[in-house]
């Protein structure tokens, strides 16, 4: 056995009219956490895809060595086989099913298709013993959080015994504790001899984390760094090839007016109805100021804002002003009228048509402001034209599908949608969520931008290097209950973490 | 300085893209919605030669036509009740029950057409409307809405006409179904409808330069030119034998309401919304609700027409009338390319969908071919679209 445990020689991969991959050199060694960087539409998911059997052997040029010997995968079963087992973005569970159905999901042990649940339960007990995990194997994963699911997932690529871990963005959703945890089963595993290539934007976790990290950029290999000789600035520099000095743009602004005002608003679970989701909450948001909301995953962020937007399925009660003038708002046309919009977290689910085209996407929204019943083309064309060069948004034209779009460039088209309906109030629910860190100091520009324009901007972020970077005032949400409203001249990662976590 | 030569440099990069054309896409694209048509030729050539060219004869072509305006008018109705992602099996049931009460009022009341016409159009929408409420504001699934819709409108037909055919219908209001359009009316009609094509064309390409759209690779003035000599090669084979049939009139008519309706308006817009991702169409403040309502109304207004035209070709109301079609319906929006899944399909598909049926059922029968075999072929010509759609695309 050499030290690569894993080589791929002049991997080419085009797709029509793109050449999503040229000439890509990768080696990886055994027993490493290998972290592999690059903007969106760099090519990072065609590369993973290609090694873990999506895009079987034929569908791309070059060659990939596995222990030295050059293997083939005709489909994903041939890379499991191999110990290549990768873990997506999106994940593969099924919810109705219980952990330990989950990880032996199609390969139940069993005697003549009769399933042996006793052996499933004991070797998932085992699996989850070994990652230091408290979850009881007969759960059904639909109550598990993300991030216990996300471990599932990793227990599940285990079992199959995987050698190789690919991960792709797997902490993208998680809170920082269980970022933490996730990372900290990295290393044990490392020290077991199982080798991850870790794909991910937060680069301070990959600082921390890696031992090697590698390159890419637009399609091409540009390097691999041993961790200890690399830093911050210069993996930025190696992904997106230019310096970013100050990746939050910070301006000097005076808050002026009130514009947007929440008075005890108190939100009932859905299902559970004696249940508060959101605990009487009060904040006031004002005009050139970016209002940013902290706090951990499910602290009740997003409810809140989907319960002022009139999207949340629950009870609700309290009162909004705009402007100090009293709105009521029973459903989204509601909000949008009043000049409220919401850019919502999950941008394929949510926010986008993905069938549908940018121009068709950008004017969803506002349908009801610019016609009257008959869509006048003309009209359509030009602002939707206008929002595309705005946002420098990277489209063939303005009637192409939006699924074609690149991650960055889709969040482009729903901001492009929101402002488009003039708001007054803007809040964005993880704005740059996955998507690249150029794409990223536009959107943070734009909001700048935004502000000094008079728009009132409220963003919820989990990743709280963001919070600060780019807010004026902070909101620290734990449990559904407003825990802190902290300046940002007062505000500090340590503080905010503080609160979040339940600290008064 | 750099951020802003950066952008520069992206837009003359997004601008030069849209000078590339792709003829590969094109030809995925487009090969999905002409495969159908050249389908359609190809059994009209197979007919055709099988029959010595009776198929094709002016009165058969105008017979063909007259047997698929009712299923193209549902299917028209039922292509924005699928893009929506719904369902509606009731449809057949409510031409029945449409018919019935229109021999009902006329013969047993002697009410005249006018008012029976309006009464049966305002039943028809009200019926949809119903379904349409249960479906969107009562949450149940459209599938057992128009399910139990399907029985309770059948049921009441039974009740109405008490298992008898009711006959004969007024004059005045056999002409939906019996009567045709003869020479003046239809040239005007045919003249009005290439001019607003070419008109139409002018405007698109205008709008097109300035705005630099995605642009067809032929000129702009062909498309409209094939379709202008299409309908006059139509309209000269009405002629042939006695003119256009009243009922293809309303068709077209339907067709072309529907399409402006699905293309051109913010309902459409938001039919398709619905249909391509709810949530999103619910963020957008979209109202869901009452569209999905309006869709389903507007489907029983159809039916209620399609009710009236059978009704009236058959000069009665016949308690097994309309039995079957909402199936019929279903399989032409689907053969002309409306996904089950919502989100995508065009009303003029459906056109496409019940001419290819209508195709068929006439041949066989021309054939002299036992009608067991025309259930057999048709079923499975529609599993035989869908999957060509399916692999098409994988291709694609």
């Amino acid at each position: 056995m050499g030290l690569y445990i894993l080589e791929l020689k002049n991997i080419c991969k085009k797709f029509p009219g793109v050449k999503a991959l040229d000439n890509i050199n990768l080696r990886v060694k055994f027993g490493e956490i290998h972290a592999l960087c690059g903007e969106n539409g760099a090519g990072k998911s065609t590369l993973i895809k290609i090694l873990s059997g999506v895009y079987p052997y034929g569908t791309y040029e070059g060659k990939i060595y596995l222990d030295g010997k050059e293997v083939q995968f005709r489909n994903i079963r041939d890379a499991e086989n191999n110990g290549i087992v990768c873990i997506h973005q999106e994940l593969a569970l099924v919810g109705e099913l219980t952990v330990q159905e989950n990880i032996f999901l199609g390969n139940e042990p069993n005697i003549a298709g009769v399933i042996k649940e006793d052996e499933m339960y004991i070797k998932t007990k085992n699996l989850l013993n070994e990652l230091g995990l408290d979850i009881d194997p007969r759960e059904l994963v639909k109550n598990l959080g993300i991030g216990q699911q996300q471990l599932v997932e990793i227990a599940k690529a285990l079992s199959k015994n995987a050698k190789i871990l690919i991960l792709d963005e797997p902490t993208s959703a998680l809170t920082e504790k269980e970022s933490n945890t996730l990372l900290n089963i990295l290393c044990r595993l490392k020290a077991k001899g199982v080798t991850s290539i870790y794909i991910s934007h937060k680069l301070d976790e990959v600082l921390s984390i890696a031992d090697t990290v590698s390159a890419i950029r637009d399609g091409q290999y540009i390097g691999s760094k041993d961790i200890n000789e690399i830093t911050k600035s210069e993996l930025i520099y190696m992904m997106v090839g230019r310096k970013l000095d100050k990746l939050y743009p910070r301006k000097k602004r005076e808050r002026k007016d009130c514009s947007f005002e929440v008075k005890n608003l108190t939100v009932y679970d859905p299902e559970i109805q004696s249940r508060k989701v959101i605990d009487n909450i009060s904040f006031r948001a004002y005009k050139g100021e970016i209002l940013g909301i902290a706090g951990l995953m499910g602290a009740g962020r997003t409810e809140m804002v989907s319960a002022i937007f009139g999207v949340f399925p629950g009870k609700r009660e309290g009162e909004f002003y705009i402007d100090e003038k009293k709105i009521n708002i029973r459903q989204p046309i509601d909000a949008i009228q009043n000049g409220i919009a919401l850019v919502p977290e999950d941008r394929k689910g949510t926010g986008l048509v993905l069938n549908m085209t940018v121009k068709e996407n950008i004017s969803m929204a506002s349908l009801r402001n610019f016609f009257n019943f008959i869509i006048k083309e003309d009209e359509e064309n030009s602002y939707t034209l206008r929002y595309v060069r705005d946002l420098n948004i990277k489209t063939s034209n303005i009637e192409e599908a939006v699924n074609n779009l690149s991650g960055g460039n889709q969040q482009k088209v729903v901001l492009g949608k929101w402002l488009l309906t003039k708001p007054k109030v803007l809040i964005l629910d993880e704005p740059t969520r996955g998507i690249d860190i150029g794409a990223k100091f536009e959107i943070y520009e734009l909001i700048n931008q935004l502000v000094d324009e008079g728009v009132t901007v409220i963003i919820i972020s989990s990743e709280l290097e963001e919070v600060l970077g780019i807010s004026d005032r902070v909101l620290v949400i734990y449990e559904g209950k407003l825990r802190a409203d902290l300046p940002i001249q007062e505000a500090t990662q340590e503080k905010i973490m503080y609160y979040a976590t339940g600290g008064v | 300085m750099e951020g802003k030569l950066n952008k520069s440099l992206e837009l003359n990069e997004v601008n030069n893209n849209k000078k590339n054309f792709n003829p590969k896409n094109f030809f995925s694209t487009n090969v999905r919605a002409y495969a159908m048509i050249i389908g359609l030729i190809l059994i009209w050539a197979m007919f055709a030669i099988l029959t010595d060219g009776i198929f094709l004869s002016a009165r058969n072509i105008s017979n063909l036509t007259m047997q698929m305006a009712v299923v193209a008018i549902l299917g028209a109705g039922m292509v924005l009740v699928i893009v929506t992602g719904h369902i509606d099996l009731s449809v057949g049931s409510l031409v029945g029950l449409i018919g019935g009460i229109a021999a009902a009022l006329m013969v047993w009341k002697g009410w005249g057409t006018g008012l029976t016409i309006i009464t049966v159009l305002l039943i028809g929408l009200a019926i949809g409307a119903i379904q349409g409420f249960i479906t969107a504001y009562l949450n149940v699934p459209a599938f057992i809405v128009t399910l139990g819709g399907m029985m309770v409108l059948k049921g009441i037909l039974l009740g109405i006409t008490k298992g008898v055919t009711i006959a004969p219908m007024r004059e005045s209001y056999k002409v939906f179904g019996q009567a045709y359009i003869t020479n003046v009316t239809l040239f005007s009609f045919a003249g009005l409808v290439i001019l607003s094509m070419f008109f139409l064309a002018y405007r698109k390409r205008k709008s097109g330069i300035k705005y630099n759209l995605k642009q067809e690779p032929s000129s702009y003035y062909v498309k409209p030119l094939v379709y202008s000599l299409l309908i006059l090669g139509f309209v000269y084979i009405m002629v042939a034998y006695k003119g256009m049939p009243v009922p293809v009139f309303i068709m077209l008519i339907l067709v072309i309401v529907l399409t402006f309706l699905a293309d051109k308006t913010t309902f459409g817009r938001s039919v398709y919304a619905i249909g391509g991702n709810l949530q999103a169409a619910i963020f957008s403040g979209i109202s869901v609700k009452k569209i999905v309502l309006i869709v389903f109304a507007l489907n029983g207004l159809m039916a209620a027409i399609a009710g009236i035209i059978l009704s009236a070709r058959l000069n009665a109301g016949s308690p097994a009338a309309g039995t079957m079609m909402e199936l019929d319906a279903i399989a032409a929006a689907v053969i002309g390319g409306t996904s089950l899944m919502g989100g995508k399909g065009k009303v003029y598909g459906a056109i496409l969908g019940a001419l290819i049926m209508a195709s068929l059922d006439n041949g066989m029968s021309l054939l002299d071919m036992d009608a067991f075999w025309q259930y057999i072929v048709k079923g499975s010509i529609l599993i035989f679209a869908v999957w060509f759609d399916i692999y098409s695309k994988k291709k694609a």
